[in-house]
């Protein structure tokens, strides 16, 4: 008994000795007696008065699952917030109404589990953060969606597709949601392609290939087109005979296939095989194809949208690879670009409402437009879907290429894509 | 020897009010920030969940790896009520409670009464096969929202409401706790320790061992209505065989067959991960060493040589009363 009230007491004194230190670094004059909350008045007074100096710090949370099966994502969610940070700290960091702010980083680790993104998201709360990029999946963003409307925190999601993610004002997000990409997919097929009659391959293990197929239904079906077939297979499947069989026997004049690019492999290979002699058009997910086919051939000349292209020779973006390679040792993903965005958005937003209060940052979200590595001139709804064109890469001679840009022809075409997405964007949003 | 019952008793009384006291205090004059708030709730369910789980693993002697299972037919059938039934809120709470309850309860007779030939492993691996069907249920039917799961559940047991879950966690404990130490509780015992002599002895074995199941189920699906009324959101997913590892891995951590030592691992083992977000890239991997350090403590000869000689001074106390 005695030993542990003599531990107790030695404690106490340390806490005391603690408190002491983190006082005098404040203010001379605080209370030595209260310990916890006067340091931490006395901390954020400091704060507060170098806010008035050259230069304050803004703090970004971010978010997303750093352990765990999903872990790829939230790493380079983390890897590509910080390149933008790194980026705009270095130029000088962020002029808002004279004063100029430098950017900092809290990252916390949600595991891809909701319970476990309450309390990250909690945890970066108490990190005070001003602004958050996150979270990274869906799942996340929903459970932490209505914590962050009560904060009233500005919440860019650079990836989370599920369709309430945003359903709060306070929330936007960069990528497209699944239905929205099948009804952009739907329209390059019938405005660009010129076809009428559809077959849809789609991947059923998820909410990703369901979504996106459920997108190019709906909007082939709304432009008069016809989907003369609906296939679906599972994500660790490796044989599509059948699928290809029943497609060849339709008069389908494009197959879209809405899944990942380990099926898409698979599915050209096997349809090359079959003498199946009708066009691919692809999800995003068929970004990184090129990796997996052992005959370059079987994918010449498909089509996939995709809305960060790695080996794209745009300035801004080859610029971004070139950095993220040289920091992390590998390529940037379309997490890495969408998060990198995101950061610069928020800036963007910080810039714009000319204050950091997270009513003026929201107002001031649908009157931005940022140029981002994944779409010139990104803006935003009130609801909080972007406004941005989409990219559609071409394979050709084995080698990624943006679809269309070598003909000025093209190019128009791709604008009225553009246009059309975000009026799909719109349609979408109600 | 009654006078000996009753203190501690009364050292039991006095220890939950002074952990609520101090817990409601922390909330109400904000001593603790807010990542800890949010793992106020969370802790109360993983000790009810491990407690109710020391009831099958500690005491009936059975490995079973379906409790997760049971939390998400709870979490998920007291959800849908407070989401379709319109009631007020706190009498939709009350019935998804029960109904929660029940219904994970029938899910523990349903698993229960099929597998009471099975003993050890096997029956680990029939329970570990539940879990898996339940979770493809959630997974393909229409009214649980399929992969995408539920949202929206209307946030009724947060730390603002950290009364009702700390007494129906003390609910969960003291209903285990005086279960072990009746007739009923001695018959599970029984079984565990040897399971012929009890059958030779008079014991129904099936009756005893249904009826762990069915009420550590129970306790296992009010849990889960708690947790699902704490973050809004369920999916299937969250409920695979992983999490009902990590309860068991309270259990077994507690020292199994105790229920203040599955209290105990409970609250470290929830706790554990938060207190080492500060370390970064490193936490799961220290989170393992941990665990790892803390189950050879448990089977080490220092802990022994501890507890013999807590042992010691107790009955020379007793000895010096007598």
């Amino acid at each position: 008994m005695k030993k542990m009230m003599s531990t107790g007491l030695a404690a106490a004194l340390v806490l005391s000795m603690a408190a002491c230190g983190g006082n005098s670094t404040g203010s001379a004059t605080a209370d030595t007696g209260s310990a916890g909350g006067q340091s931490t008045a006395a901390d954020a007074q400091s704060t507060a008065s170098s806010a008035e100096g050259a230069t304050a710090e803004f703090v970004i949370g971010g978010m997303g699952p750093l352990t765990g099966s999903a872990a790829s994502y939230g790493i380079s969610v983390k890897q590509g917030s910080e390149i933008a940070i790194k980026e705009i700290n270095e130029a000088g960091g962020v002029n808002v109404g004279g004063t100029v702010y430098s950017l900092k980083l809290e990252f916390a680790d949600d595991e891809a589990t909701e319970d476990k993104a309450v309390s990250a998201y909690n945890s970066l709360m108490d990190k005070n953060i001003q602004a958050l990029v996150g979270a990274t999946t869906t799942g996340c963003c929903m459970a932490i969606a209505d914590l962050t409307m009560a904060d009233n925190l500005l919440v860019v999601t650079p990836s989370g597709s599920g369709v309430d993610c945003v359903k709060n004002p306070n929330a936007f997000r960069i990528c497209f949601t699944d239905t929205l990409q099948g009804n952009t997919l739907a329209e390059f097929a019938m405005n660009d392609m010129g076809v009428k009659n559809v077959a849809v391959l789609y991947s059923n293990s998820s909410d990703y290939g369901t979504g996106i197929k459920d997108g190019v239904v709906s909007k082939v079906e709304e432009l008069g087109g016809t989907v003369v077939a609906e296939e679906a297979f599972g994500d660790a499947d490796v044989d599509f005979n059948s699928q290809l069989t029943k497609i060849k026997g339709t008069d389908a004049e494009v197959i879209i296939v809405c899944g990942y690019y380990q099926a898409a492999t698979y599915i050209t290979k096997q349809a090359a095989d079959m003498g199946l002699d009708i066009p691919f058009l692809g999800s995003d997910g068929w970004d990184g194809v090129l990796g997996t086919v052992t005959d370059a051939s079987t994918v010449e000349g498909a089509i996939f949208l995709s809305s960060f292209f790695s080996a794209d020779t745009q300035e801004n973006v080859a610029n971004f690879v070139s950095e993220y390679e040289a920091a992390y040792n590998a390529t940037p993903d379309q997490f890495a670009a969408d998060a990198y965005d995101a950061v610069y958005v928020v800036k963007a937003a910080m810039e714009k409402a000319g204050s950091i209060e997270s009513d003026a940052m929201i107002a001031a979200m649908t009157e931005i437009s940022v140029d981002g590595l994944t779409g010139d001139g990104i803006s935003f709804t009130p609801e909080g879907e972007p406004n941005k064109g989409a990219k559609f890469i071409q394979i050709k001679d084995g080698a990624y290429t943006v679809y269309g840009s070598d003909s000025a022809d093209a190019s128009a075409a791709d604008e009225s894509a553009a246009s059309e997405t975000a009026a799909a964007d719109e349609s979408a949003a109600e | 020897m009654k006078h000996k019952k009753y203190q501690k008793l009364l050292i039991n009384v006095i220890i939950a009010v002074l952990i609520y006291a101090l817990v409601m205090m922390a909330i109400q004059f904000g001593w603790i920030g807010r990542q800890f708030l949010s793992m106020i709730v969370p802790v109360c369910t993983n000790v009810m969940l491990a407690v109710s789980l020391c009831l099958i693993v500690g005491f009936l002697g059975e490995l079973t790896l379906g409790h997760a299972a049971f939390m998400s037919v709870g979490a998920y059938s007291g959800a849908l009520v407070t989401l379709n039934v319109p009631l007020p809120s706190w009498l939709a709470l009350a019935l998804g409670l029960v109904i929660g309850g029940v219904t994970a309860a029938l899910a523990g007779v349903i698993i229960g009464v099929p597998v009471l030939r099975l003993r050890g492993d096997y029956l680990a691996i029939v329970t570990l096969g539940f879990g898996e069907i339940i979770k493809s249920i959630f997974n393909t039917l229409g009214i649980t929202g399929g992969a995408g799961g539920l949202s929206g559940i209307p946030m009724l047991t947060t730390y603002r409401n950290f009364t009702l879950v700390f007494i129906l966690m003390l609910i969960v404990i003291v209903v285990v706790a005086n279960l072990v130490n009746s007739r009923q509780g001695r018959a599970i015992c029984a079984i565990r320790d040897n399971y012929i002599a009890a059958e030779a002895a008079g014991i129904k074995i099936s009756k005893y061992k249904v009826m762990a199941f069915v009420i550590s189920a129970f306790f296992a699906g009010v849990a889960g209505v708690i947790y699902a009324h704490n973050i809004s959101i369920l999916k299937p997913g969250n409920f695979d065989y992983n999490q009902s590892i990590e309860f068991l891995v309270m259990v077994v951590l507690g020292g199994m067959g105790s229920i203040r030592g599955s209290i105990i691992a409970a609250v470290i083992l929830t706790l554990l991960p938060e207190v080492l977000r500060g370390v970064a890239d490193y936490r799961m991997l220290v989170y393992s060493i941990v665990l790892i350090a803390m189950m050879l403590f448990n089977n080490s000869a220092l802990k022994a040589k501890l507890v013999a000689r807590k042992n010691m001074r107790k009955s020379t106390e007793v000895s010096k009363e007598a």
